[in-house]
């Protein structure tokens, strides 16, 4: 079968098992696997050269569910991103991932585009990216070699570029189930409502101990660096911190502002100066923290 | 949605005027079944792609086509030396539609082909080689007339400048209007506000790319399947490009997905008749999104400055208005309508409004929704809100202190008929929503806008069909809603149920000459042309029944459908009887009327726009929406409700967020919808119209245009409300969240 967004051939296959993706990956010069294509196509249609052959990976069944272990959500690397914002239980879980996964474009985006996508894409400005991030999400990869599990962070290298080796894919993201009461949240800041790519994200996640006191809390910024990062010093500022009216102190909160601030290395482009995105990040990486706090002190 | 009474001028009991039918196109368009530019496909029909110079100011030095015409597949390669050479009048749009011997912005045509997939089109075109001469480029009015600015055309000499212009330069025309003594009325005033404006490049952004189909015979006939505003103009123009006579082509129009002034304007159509004709074969061209926002439209970017006096009391005394407005690569940006509309709403003595039309390095602008207009009203209307401000009185209060009525002279010149721009205000004012509390961070701007509207030439045909059902033709383009109407105004002059009557939009060997839909004109004159052509209908109608019953025509009336004997003698006629025996009384029964219509009504509109700023971010959020517009008289509610809508929505987008962003070659940055941002429809609230009903007696029925003049205010109602919100007069549009907040970060 072959596959013509751009006029040019490109053949299309459709495995239905890892081991087969594997295969056809690595039996072709330039070769890739896509989920939705949702990037992948319109990609295509604006002149970039088309590969020789792509892999859907939606036909593999454990690439598109989602599943609660128990004492872990485990996420297809291609399930539509749809599957997440429906499932009551993993927004109850986890509302911040869904939040940032239901702001993919619209409806019928959703209904095709995966994490999966979303991460090797590997655009700063990826919406789930961050959120995925704050929940400290696993990559579960398969090779030629068999799989191994990475932290999430550690896939994206630079626009456009990943650190996954040729020949490999993600087959699912494992996220921990919290042990504590726990909140995670991501905002993102758009001229337009819906239809738009992040000027400034920020994806947040707080767990409080016993005592209602900040057990651990991370926080990821993106559109403001080359890839999706992590704030290491709002983190700390965040760490042990002690909750009065459900929020950590205005001190603190000013600390997390000026950390992710600082944490930004943007550029001057038609969407945004560097000088905007660094302010807005340090308004976002505030309310996404403060939300998370909510959520967690329901929880 | 209410429709606010004129208890003088209500109409009295019309039957189907005002009443709001399903449009006779809806099935098709919701179901997908309408066909719109891109969808006709003719036996052995040829794709065209179009070459697009990547330099915003080049010299062509040599276009070599030959391994392009080698290619398989390759039927046609045409350049401008295939037309002939552009002169007089036409000279513009002629090399508008491809360049001759330089470019004069990025995406500027410079040569096209037909192939037998769309894929060797562009393959082409690849094969295509171009050398140019780059040459320096302007963007801004100000990099234009600037000391030692390239000039973009030889010879251009300044019309209208005092003293007469001697060197070229790339100001293209000055127009002035003025009244009164501006130093005596400065003098008068008790404050005096005055501020500089710019505003950026918007796109009309319909929906539907253009398109254009021909099949053109060897020798030289063609026939175009477009989607445009006017398939009449579609042919003028392109005969005129070609050095054709009119009649060698019959436009046929597609369904149009939006235009907005957008499509009153040739690009591809002459392109495809002539590949065409080179190839032997239909040839179909379809623009790509990027391609519509590199060549077509846009309207004008803009640099003015007002400055208004007024006393305390909130009387006007001066107001001196300039406005330098970019024209795109060829003469004739709407600075002239802008100059004519910024002060009409305002019976003010003392003025000066001075108007430059500038060539710059960018695509040619075409009309957008009351050209001009919303330009300038933003820069006034910001100014007449900081005077009420500053005095302390409302900004409604303020405007009918000055407000213009029936009799008053405007601006522009003439004196004012009736008109409904104070019901406008007041309805605003009487608005439920103008008593809603404004929360923390929010604002609350009112604006007015003023538009001529316009007539022009409309033609209808009307045939009854032999059951008594009636299709109406007209040439106009169904662009809002303009079937609905033609079909409710014959239904209420010929009396039959709305159901019964059949419009259609003909093409240009079936019908008599229609000019374009737009300038909001096409109720007003095609419905009047329709109304005449019923009208001759009746007059035929009650001559068969005279005929049938043997009495003069004098004593036969037609009432509800029916012919009827004045003194009731003999059982009524509907229509379907008498159609049913038309072969006894004269044959098949037809009627066409041609106009130049008069009696234009001007539109007026007010609008109040309630927004929330999140001081933190910049980003606005419009919270309620309220438009008050003159209609005349609304023929289908629905859709006029419609037209002002869409008015506010286009109005919101270019306030907010629109604008073309172009990097230091001149090239665009943002050619598509992500980048390029209109607004989505959760950006908006449900508008809340008011039709104003002030029937304009130049028409049967009281119609005033309704398209245009809702775009007007929106730009300083969105400036104003975000100063009332934020304390920060912000001059430069868009408001993006970037620019709020920098004004915020200013303290
Ligand atoms: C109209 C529109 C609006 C959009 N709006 C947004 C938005 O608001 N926010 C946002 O973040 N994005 C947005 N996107 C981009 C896109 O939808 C998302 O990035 C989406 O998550 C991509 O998922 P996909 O499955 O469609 O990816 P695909 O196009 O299928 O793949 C994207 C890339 O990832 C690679 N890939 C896919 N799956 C895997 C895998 N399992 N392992 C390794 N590599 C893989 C592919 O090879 C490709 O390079 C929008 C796209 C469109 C068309």
């Amino acid at each position: 079968m072959t596959f013509n967004p751009g006029g040019l051939p490109v053949k299309y296959f459709s495995p239905s098992t890892i081991e087969e993706a594997v295969e056809l990956l690595s039996s072709g010069p330039n070769r890739r696997v896509f989920a939705g294509a949702t990037d992948v196509v319109p990609q295509m249609r604006s002149g970039r050269p088309a590969p020789d052959g792509l892999i859907d990976l939606k036909g593999i069944e454990r690439l598109i569910s989602v599943t609660d272990t128990g004492s872990m959500w485990v996420i297809g690397a291609a399930a539509p991103t749809v599957r997440l914002t429906s499932n009551p239980a993993f927004v109850a879980s986890f509302p911040g991932l869904a939040e940032a996964s239901g702001l993919i474009g619209s409806d019928q985006v959703q209904s095709r585009s995966s994490l999966g996508g979303n991460l090797c894409n590997s655009s700063p400005a990826a919406d789930s990216v961050p959120a995925l991030f704050a929940n400290r999400a696993r990559a579960v990869i398969a090779s030629g070699a068999g799989t191994r599990t990475i932290a999430v962070q550690d896939v994206p290298t630079g626009p456009g570029r990943t650190s996954l080796a040729p020949g490999e894919f993600i087959i699912e993201f494992e996220i921990d189930r919290p042990t504590t009461n726990s909140g995670d949240a991501y905002f993102r800041l758009t001229p337009r409502t819906e239809m738009d790519i992040a000027v400034v994200g920020a994806g947040a996640r707080v767990d409080l101990d016993g005592a209602g006191t900040i057990s651990s809390a991370t926080l990821a910024l993106g559109a403001v660096a080359p890839t999706v990062v992590r704030v290491p010093d709002a983190e700390a500022a965040l760490l042990g911190a002690a909750l009065t009216n459900g929020a950590p102190s205005d001190d603190v909160l000013a600390a997390v502002a000026a950390a992710a601030s600082a944490a930004c290395n943007p550029i001057d482009d038609k969407r945004g100066t560097i000088k905007y995105r660094r302010h807005v990040a340090g308004v976002l990486a505030r309310r996404s923290i403060l939300a998370a706090i909510a959520r967690a002190s329901a929880a | 949605m209410t429709i606010a009474e004129d208890p003088a001028t209500t109409n009295p009991g019309y039957k189907w005027v005002g009443t709001r039918p399903i449009r006779p196109d809806g099935f098709e368009k919701v179901t997908g079944r309408a066909k719109f530019g891109a969808d006709l496909y003719l036996p052995g029909m040829l794709h065209g792609a179009v070459l697009r110079s990547p330099h915003a100011h080049a010299k062509i030095l040599s276009i070599d086509t030959s391994e392009a015409e080698a290619m398989a597949g390759v039927k046609s390669v045409i350049t401008g030396d295939d037309f002939p050479p552009a002169m007089g009048k036409e000279k513009d749009m002629a090399s508008n539609t491809i360049a001759r011997d330089k470019v004069l912005y990025e995406g500027h045509v410079v040569a096209a082909v037909a192939a037998t997939s769309r894929a060797q089109a562009r393959a082409a075109l690849d094969a295509i080689k171009v050398t140019y001469e780059v040459l320096p480029h302007v963007l801004t009015v100000d990099q234009a007339m600037a000391a030692g600015a390239p000039v973009l055309h030889d010879g251009m000499l300044t019309k209208g400048s005092e003293p007469a212009a001697t060197e070229p330069s790339n100001v293209a025309s000055r127009v002035i209007y003025q009244g009164g003594d501006l130093d005596k009325g400065f003098a008068e005033a008790d404050v005096v506000v005055e501020h500089e404006f710019t505003t950026k490049p918007v796109h009309q952004g319909y929906i539907e790319p253009h398109a254009a189909v021909a099949d053109t015979t060897p020798d030289g006939r063609s026939t175009v399947w477009c989607s445009s505003q006017g398939h009449f103009a579609m042919r003028t123009y392109s005969a005129q490009v070609l050095g054709w006579d009119s009649g060698r082509i019959r436009v046929i129009p597609a369904e149009i997905g939006g235009g907005f002034g957008g499509k009153t304007v040739i690009y591809l159509e002459p392109l495809a008749i002539k590949l065409s004709q080179k190839a032997g074969r239909p040839v179909k061209i379809v623009m790509s999104r990027d391609e519509v926002f590199r060549a077509t439209g846009p309207t004008s970017g803009s640099r003015m400055t007002a400055k208004i006096g007024a006393t305390k009391d909130g009387k006007i005394t001066a107001a001196d208005v300039h406005l330098w407005f970019e024209a795109g690569a060829y003469a004739g940006s709407p600075v002239g309508a802008a100059a004519m509309c910024c002060l009409a709403p305002y019976k003010v003595e003392n003025f000066t409004i001075e108007g430059f039309d500038v060539v710059v390095n960018k695509p040619r602008v075409a009309a957008y929704r009351a050209p001009g207009a919303p330009i300038s009203g933003f820069a006034v209307e910001s100014v007449m809100d900081e005077i009420a401000k500053s005095i302390g009185m409302d900004p409604i209060e303020f405007r009918l202190a000055n407000v213009v009525e029936e009799g008053d002279t405007a601006t522009y010149g003439p004196k004012f008929p009736r008109i409904g721009y104070k019901e406008t205000l007041e309805a605003i004012k009487n608005h439920p929503n103008y008593q809603e509390p404004l929360g923390p961070n929010q604002g609350r701007g009112i604006a007015v806008g003023f538009w001529f509207n316009a007539g022009m030439n409309s033609s209808a045909t009307v045939n009854v069909n032999e059951d008594g059902t009636v299709n109406v033709l007209t040439g106009s383009p169904d662009i809002g809603g303009s079937r609905a109407s033609m079909a409710l105004m014959a239904a209420e002059e010929l009396g039959v149920d709305v159901a019964r009557i059949s419009p259609n939009v003909a093409d240009t060997a079936t019908v008599g000459f229609n000019d374009v839909t737009g300038g909001s004109r096409t109720t007003l004159a095609t419905g009047g042309a329709v109304v005449n052509a019923c009208r001759m209908i009746i007059e035929d109608l009650r001559g068969r029944a005279a005929k049938q019953w043997d009495v003069a025509a004098d004593q036969v009336e037609w009432v509800d459908g029916q012919a009827q004997m004045v003194d009731g003698s003999q059982p009524p006629l509907s229509l379907a009887d008498i159609a049913k025996g038309w072969a006894r009384t004269g044959g098949p029964i037809a009627a066409s009327a041609s106009l130049n219509a008069r009696g234009v009504g001007a539109g007026f509109s007010t609008q109040m726009c309630d927004l929330e700023v999140d001081p933190e971010t910049g980003v606005v959020t419009i919270v309620r929406y309220t438009t008050a517009q003159d209609a005349g008289r609304a023929i289908h509610p629905s859709y006029v409700e419609g037209q002002f809508q869409g008015g506010v929505a286009q109005g919101i987008g270019w306030a907010l967020n629109e604008e073309y962003v172009h990097n230091a070659d001149g090239v665009m940055e943002n050619a598509g919808f992500l980048d390029y941002r209109m607004p989505v429809a959760s950006d908006l609230p449900m508008i809340d119209t008011v039709i104003v009903e002030v029937p304009n007696p130049g028409h049967p029925y009281g119609v005033r245009g309704v398209g245009e003049v809702g775009i007007v205010p929106p730009l300083a109602a969105v400036a104003n409300a975000v100063d009332s919100a934020t304390g920060k007069r912000i001059c430069h549009l868009p408001l993006s969240p970037i620019r709020i907040l920098d004004a915020l970060l200013e303290g």
